[in-house]
């Protein structure tokens, strides 16, 4: 896989993962009429506003209310619907969260949850619109796949895997356009993360949009530092692919995990967590959103400033290079922050 | 407790122009924006801060200040145009509007000075709302608690759970009003989830209810100086009110909902409300 390259679409011509999302969904919805979208005044920013016109019937506005969306979507699941509930991703899996917990994963009514504009997709929005926190949580719930597609391919492949699994599926999507990260040789599966370039001397693991600024920073590494770092696009949080991380860690290689989500929680403490408890020792780096006030600013503004980027992510890989195998005390306090 | 100090229906008039003014500004300044919840809504901050309720940057860390609470809080320009106006802040600070490192963000937060509570997601307001009337209840406190929500936000839950018990503890202390203008993101709220009639829903819960319309402002001062409208039971004014109001191509038009203004628009824009001000003279 050493001539895997990363086909860099022009700007301009990648899409949102949103539009792929919505253009998938329309495909499957014309050969299934028991496929529903379920909305909550969310067609808009779900990008179904051409779903709606097509398939009138197929999708059920539930009003802003997100609880109620999640139940009724198990409701309707229940009877054989193949159903999609789509909803802004901070609403989805903070208020809905019982109903995901109890009405889809616990009773294990297959709903589709499509969280939209997630992380920080609405900068200056706010808190209350971001997503920090839904791996964190929807990890700790039984029975339910947690997945965030990292460009347009594993978009698609993503929502038809989902409308195949009849089992509770939560889908998180941001909603900048997203540039393919690799010809569509490496192949999809939940629960199989995706090695999209290769080198021996570092390990970066992504997911979602953070997966294309790690493929970046190791180009950027490569360039610079003649550091060649393997990149993982880790789309599956739960089930965690524990196998490819065995091998990619028996190396000995520092590992840096970069997610849109709080440190706590999410891909990094998960991957941190099997490691460890599989005698693993490799020098370790979580990025994320620290446990702070977020600062304001546009997506790309936060995610710069907390270093989920191109530059961020490379300064960060090479500190971690920089440090010996076993941290003294004095050397692992000043690292952790 | 009607402020002693008092201002001229005239002048409140002539605030709701500035006001207008001022969102369209911020809004365009910050690229971003809620502009026809804004421009419904603004008539009743108007009066509620500039008449009505007893609240200054004076006596803000007073446990006796009336308190507002904004439930629909993407409509936060307006929030703030009339904050700064109170003297909460310099208005020039709204030229940092949703920029990087800023306080001032797309939705209320206490970071900014005057704002009681940070919402933004929608149906918070009621609850939080119930929590302060019935502190003020508990302690004998003779404040009173205002809560503004959107028409398309009634159908969260969180709503009906709080308008029950706010019956439930005779909250008359406690004022909802509902920016009615009859639209949402997706649509009309009557066709996205209706909510109607939403007088006898909210009796049914045992609130006395008053119709006014939300854009008047010597209506909106009537109304207020009525609370409460019963004894003994939580007020909910109705609001009528016109998404986008006093910019002709903005009223009652969906894509306003966060629509920005163009460079042009917004010149035909100021113009327009020039004008409304001028016939006010
Ligand atoms: C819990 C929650 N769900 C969804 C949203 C996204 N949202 C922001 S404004 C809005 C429409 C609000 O309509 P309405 O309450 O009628 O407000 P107005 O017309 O006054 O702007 C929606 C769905 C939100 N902010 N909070
Ligand atoms: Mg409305």
């Amino acid at each position: 896989m050493g001539e895997l390259t990363p086909t860099v679409a022009a700007p301009g011509v990648a899409q949102a993962n949103l539009d792929v999302f919505s253009g998938t969904l329309q495909e499957l919805a014309a050969t299934d009429r028991d496929l529903l979208v379920v909305t909550s005044d969310s067609r808009g920013s779900g990008k179904l506003v051409p779903f709606a016109e097509r398939f009138p019937r197929q999708l059920v506005e539930i009003g802003i209310a997100e609880q109620n969306l999640v139940g009724v979507a198990a409701g309707l699941a229940s009877t054989g619907k193949r159903v999609f509930a789509v909803s802004p991703a901070c609403f989805l899996t903070a208020r809905s969260f019982e109903q995901i917990k109890t009405d889809v994963a616990y009773s294990d009514n297959p709903v589709k949850l499509i969280g939209i504009s997630a992380g920080v997709s609405y900068g200056a929005l706010g808190s209350t619109h971001h997503s920090l926190h839904d791996f964190a949580a929807l990890r700790a719930v039984n029975n339910i796949t947690v997945v965030a597609p990292a460009d347009n391919f594993e978009t698609e492949q993503a929502i038809r895997a989902a409308a195949a699994l009849d089992k509770p599926v939560y889908l998180r999507f941001g909603k900048k356009p997203m540039p393919l990260l690799t010809k569509e040789d490496v192949p999809f599966a939940f629960g199989k993360g995706r090695v999209v370039r290769q080198g021996a001397d570092l390990i970066l693991i992504g997911t979602g949009e953070t997966t294309y600024p790690a493929l970046q920073a190791a180009q950027k590494l490569a360039a610079e530092h003649g550091i060649e770092a393997t990149v993982v696009s880790m789309h599956t949080i739960k089930p965690l692919d524990y196998d490819l991380l065995a091998e990619l860690a028996a190396t000995g290689a520092p590992i840096v995990t970069a997610e849109e989500h709080s440190i706590f929680g999410g891909l990094g403490e998960a991957c941190a967590s099997f490691l460890l408890q599989n005698g693993f020792r490799n020098r370790f780096k979580i990025m994320g959103i620290p446990d702070e006030y977020t600062v304001t600013g546009s997506q790309l503004e936060i995610m710069n400033h907390y270093g989920l980027s191109e530059a961020g992510i490379a300064e960060a890989a090479l500190k971690l290079l920089k440090l010996s195998v076993m941290p003294s005390a004095a050397e692992a306090s000043r690292v952790q922050q | 407790m009607i402020s002693e100090a008092t201002i001229s229906t005239a002048e409140l008039a002539r605030k709701s122009v500035q006001y207008r003014r001022n969102i369209l500004k911020y809004i365009v300044g910050a690229k971003a924006g809620h502009t026809g919840g804004s421009l419904s809504c603004v008539d009743i901050l108007n009066v509620l801060y500039n008449y009505t309720m007893n609240v200054s940057p004076d006596n803000f860390t007073s446990p006796d200040r009336d308190r507002y609470i904004q439930s629909k809080g993407h409509t936060v320009e307006a929030l703030f145009v009339v904050l700064a106006d109170q003297g909460f802040f310099p208005e020039s600070d709204l030229e940092t509007l949703c920029r990087y490192q800023s306080h001032y963000i797309g939705h209320p937060t206490r970071k900014v000075h005057g704002v009681e509570q940070n919402t933004g997601s929608l149906g918070h307001g009621l609850p939080l709302s119930v929590g302060t009337a019935l502190a003020a209840k508990l302690d004998g406190r003779s404040y009173r608690t205002f809560t503004l929500l959107g028409d398309g936000e009634l159908p969260e839950g969180s709503n009906w759970e709080g308008a029950l018990l706010a019956s439930h503890y005779k909250l008359d202390n406690l004022c909802a009003i509902i920016d009615k203008n009859g639209l949402q993101i997706s649509g009309p709220t009557a066709t996205v989830c209706n909510t109607d009639p939403m007088d006898q829903k909210f009796e049914a819960f045992g609130w006395a209810v008053r119709h006014v319309d939300g854009n008047d402002v010597a209506a909106l001062q009537a109304a207020f100086d009525a609370l409460p409208l019963a004894a003994g039971k939580p007020s909910l004014i109705i609001a009528h009110t016109v998404k986008g109001k006093g910019v002709s191509f903005m009223e009652n038009q969906l894509k306003w909902h966060h629509g920005v203004p163009s460079a042009e628009q917004y010149e035909a824009a100021v113009q327009e409300l020039d004008a409304a001000e001028a016939a006010l003279a």
